[in-house]
């Protein structure tokens, strides 16, 4: 139809460009932290991860020797060393004095004004001369700036897996999730299918009161619901979570089902009836298998919600080694260690990854429960 | 520590067994009970007709009372009681809550982000849907915007605080906000903690995960648009801004409203993003927040169920009004 109004490439340049902006506004963020996660710390503090690609420079102070270490060679006082320290880059100028930190390049000459000789070459190593043997325990400052080549560490990730307990976390989390996932699935089929086929007084009603539970606030229920968990014994427990989480998945989840199982062919249904199958033997035989795709559907809606949940693992799990789940981690993290960016963007991407890899896999379920879920109401 | 993961399997299977024999035996009870056949078939029929659906319902509706019906009306009674949760103080908590400074910028806040938040998300998702509908490449942009649903508050928190991290100026900066900012020739900001605009950049977080889900309801709502309404506006020589305005918007507002309401009630229940970026602090808090403060630092269950009753209150339009919708389709 763009046709006839004989604009179309404009139009439709404009359209492209409008949804480059969009995608890159809506990607950029993560992708920004993604990259922040393989650079090391001082990549990260020194530059912004946009100069990822380019050389990063550094200005570093780096103390020399001490001076009762320098060794006679000839009629000077030597010391010489390294200021890169192991680390790699290359000096791109130094200085001895913090007002002028990088005046001399790279092999040239300065002269303290004690007397004292220095020069630091591109490769890191430096050279002080002394005439007279120089005293006392602290070495002379040298100020160097650093230019180190882009590079990819995996450091950060094996960090946080190994040592700071994001490994321990990951599998708390699975540990919540997997059965908090499952369990609502059939508990919900079965009431499904009750409210969509099966005839009795007060259906109308009850469909009513889980359309109304699908918003309560989570916040009405923490308090009641700790205290009657630490009444009956759960306290703090992975059952407890669990029970939590089957319970506030269960009115999604009955009414996605409730309108996908209505929404099946009557004549299976009633051709079944009538050769003399049970409701329970219809529901077994027929309704869970042809229900897949909208059990897939909530099956996903609940694995990233209980994955992603910081709420309700807070209240109904504790924040020790063995309960602290995933999203508590990052949390904790972000209060004890918000300034350290390779530790909080490996962990922010360990725990994005299960999400993400579901979510890009099953999106075509995900949608599909998105939109039974929603467009019926309107 | 495998060991913990291979004890949630076995609870897992353990759920679905139990959950598969509750559902079997008390079926198998029921027709032992009252037999299908022999003299009183008619009369047992009727009876299992009348049990069955309540047992198919029963542990979905015993879950659903114990955790989510039972909770309000408790709740109810223990805003009416004291911190301890066993003095009777009448309605002192709701009367410290109108005069309480910090839950007056919490209400204020939620009003600002329930504004915002929705009308943002669906302003954009609408704009996504209507623009990636057209060019050959939709499909991978949509997934992309989409994207953000799938990571959690907390994760989008740790993202965006590195968006906005703010260096004092002269300082090389390593938030991609304040470098664009310098790039512009303007001074750096340090963006969530300066009071009141900190607040929307906390909505800007919740808006790039919502946006995904309005953009995919609204791309279905558009794509079910039907052709002769569009084709005869074409004829009309309506422009392509036109038709989107005036004939396809108007098909779609039963959509826009199911996208409006489920991002509010998403809004009103956001605590993660607030908890992660300021704490509250900074004037940015918001009733959720407010009410985990007081649960777990003040120890206050009386005033942390008023507040948790305000939102429910809040959200309690939205919910008659999704009741009658699905009554109506019913």
């Amino acid at each position: 139809m763009d046709n006839i109004a004989g604009k179309k490439s404009a139009l439709s340049w404009v359209v492209n460009l409008s949804v480059i902006a969009l995608v890159l506004l809506w990607t950029i963020p993560t992708f920004g932290l993604l990259i922040s996660s393989f650079r090391d710390r001082d990549q990260i503090t020194s530059s912004g991860w946009w100069t990822a690609l380019s050389a990063s420079e550094r200005n570093v102070i780096v103390r020399a020797a001490a001076p009762d270490s320098a060794v006679k060679v000839g009629d000077v006082w030597t010391i010489s060393g390294s200021v890169l320290e192991g680390a790699s880059g290359t000096v791109t100028a130094f200085g001895i004095t913090s007002r002028a930190p990088v005046d001399f390049a790279p092999g040239a000459v300065a002269t303290h004004r004690n007397g004292t000789v220095i020069t630091v070459e591109s490769d890191g190593a430096y050279r002080l001369e002394y005439a007279e043997e120089p005293e006392g325990g602290k070495g002379q400052r040298l100020f160097v700036t650093l230019k180190s080549a882009p590079g990819v560490t995996l450091e950060n990730y094996s960090q946080v897996l190994f040592s700071e307990g994001i490994g321990r976390s990951f599998l708390n989390t699975f540990t919540v999730t997997i059965p908090a996932t499952v369990i609502p699935i059939l508990i919900a089929a079965y009431a499904a299918y009750a409210l969509a086929w099966m005839e009795f007084p007060g259906r109308t009603i009850l469909i009513a009161v889980i359309v109304g539970l699908l918003v309560v606030p989570l916040q009405m229920s923490l308090i009641p619901l700790l205290s009657l968990h630490n009444k009956i014994g759960l306290g703090k427990s992975y059952a407890g979570i669990w029970l939590a989480h089957t319970a506030f998945g269960l009115p999604l989840a009955i009414y996605l089902l409730r309108n996908y199982i209505a929404g099946l062919p009557r004549e299976i249904i009633e051709s079944a009836r009538v050769d003399g199958a049970s409701d329970f033997d219809i529901f077994r035989r027929i309704i869970l298998p042809l229900s897949f795709p909208a059990l897939a559907s909530f099956a996903i809606f609940q694995f990233l919600w209980v994955w992603n949940d910081l709420l309700v693992a807070t209240v109904f799990l504790g924040n020790n080694e063995n309960q602290l789940v995933m999203t508590g981690r990052l949390r904790e993290l972000l209060g004890s260690r918000g300034g350290d960016w390779d530790i909080l963007a490996a962990s922010a991407f360990v725990s994005i990854a299960v999400p993400l890899a579901v979510f890009f896999s099953m999106q075509k379920y995900l949608v599909r429960g998105l939109l039974a879920g929603s467009v019926k109401g309107g | 520590m495998l060991a913990q993961l291979i004890s949630a399997f076995d609870i897992m299977i353990l759920g679905v067994f139990g959950c598969v024999a509750y559902y079997y035996l008390s079926n198998l009870a029921l027709d032992t009970l009252w037999p299908a056949h022999g003299k009183r078939a008619a009369h047992n029929i009727n009876r299992t007709t009348a049990i069955r659906p309540w047992l198919f319902l029963f542990p979905a509706l015993l879950l659903l009372t114990v955790y989510l019906v039972y909770p309000v009306i408790f709740s109810i009674w223990l805003s009416l009681h004291d911190r301890s949760g066993e003095v009777f103080i009448g309605f002192d908590n709701y009367r410290w809550m109108a005069n309480d400074a910090k839950f007056r910028e919490s209400f204020g806040n939620n009003l600002l982000w329930l504004v915002v938040v929705p009308a943002a998300s669906t302003a954009f998702g609408l704009l996504a849907a209507a623009l990636t509908d057209r060019i050959r490449w939709g499909n991978i942009a949509k997934s992309l915007i989409f994207m953000p649903m799938a990571i959690s508050f907390i994760g989008a928190s740790v993202i965006w605080k590195f968006v906005y991290d703010f260096r004092a100026e002269g300082q090389e900066q390593i938030g991609l906000l304040n470098a664009i900012v310098i790039g512009l020739g303007f001074e750096p900001q340090s963006w969530i903690t300066t009071g009141f605009w900190n607040s929307f950049f906390l909505m800007a977080i919740l808006v790039w995960i919502q946006t995904g889900f309005a953009m995919v309801i609204l791309s279905a709502a558009l794509r079910g648009i039907s052709e002769e309404t569009i084709e005869a506006a074409v004829l009309d020589g309506a422009n392509p801004l036109q038709i989107f305005w005036r004939i396809k918007v108007p098909q779609i507002w039963g959509s826009i409203a199911v996208v409006w309401t489920t991002i509010t009630i998403t809004v009103l229940k956001v605590f993660d993003i607030v908890l992660a970026m300021t704490n509250g602090q900074w004037g940015s808090q918001v009733l959720a927040n407010l009410m985990f403060d007081w649960m777990f630092r003040g120890n206050d269950f009386g005033r942390a169920s008023t507040v948790a009753l305000v939102i429910m209150a809040m959200v309690t339009p939205i919910m008659i009004w999704n009741i009658r919708n699905a009554k109506r389709d019913l």
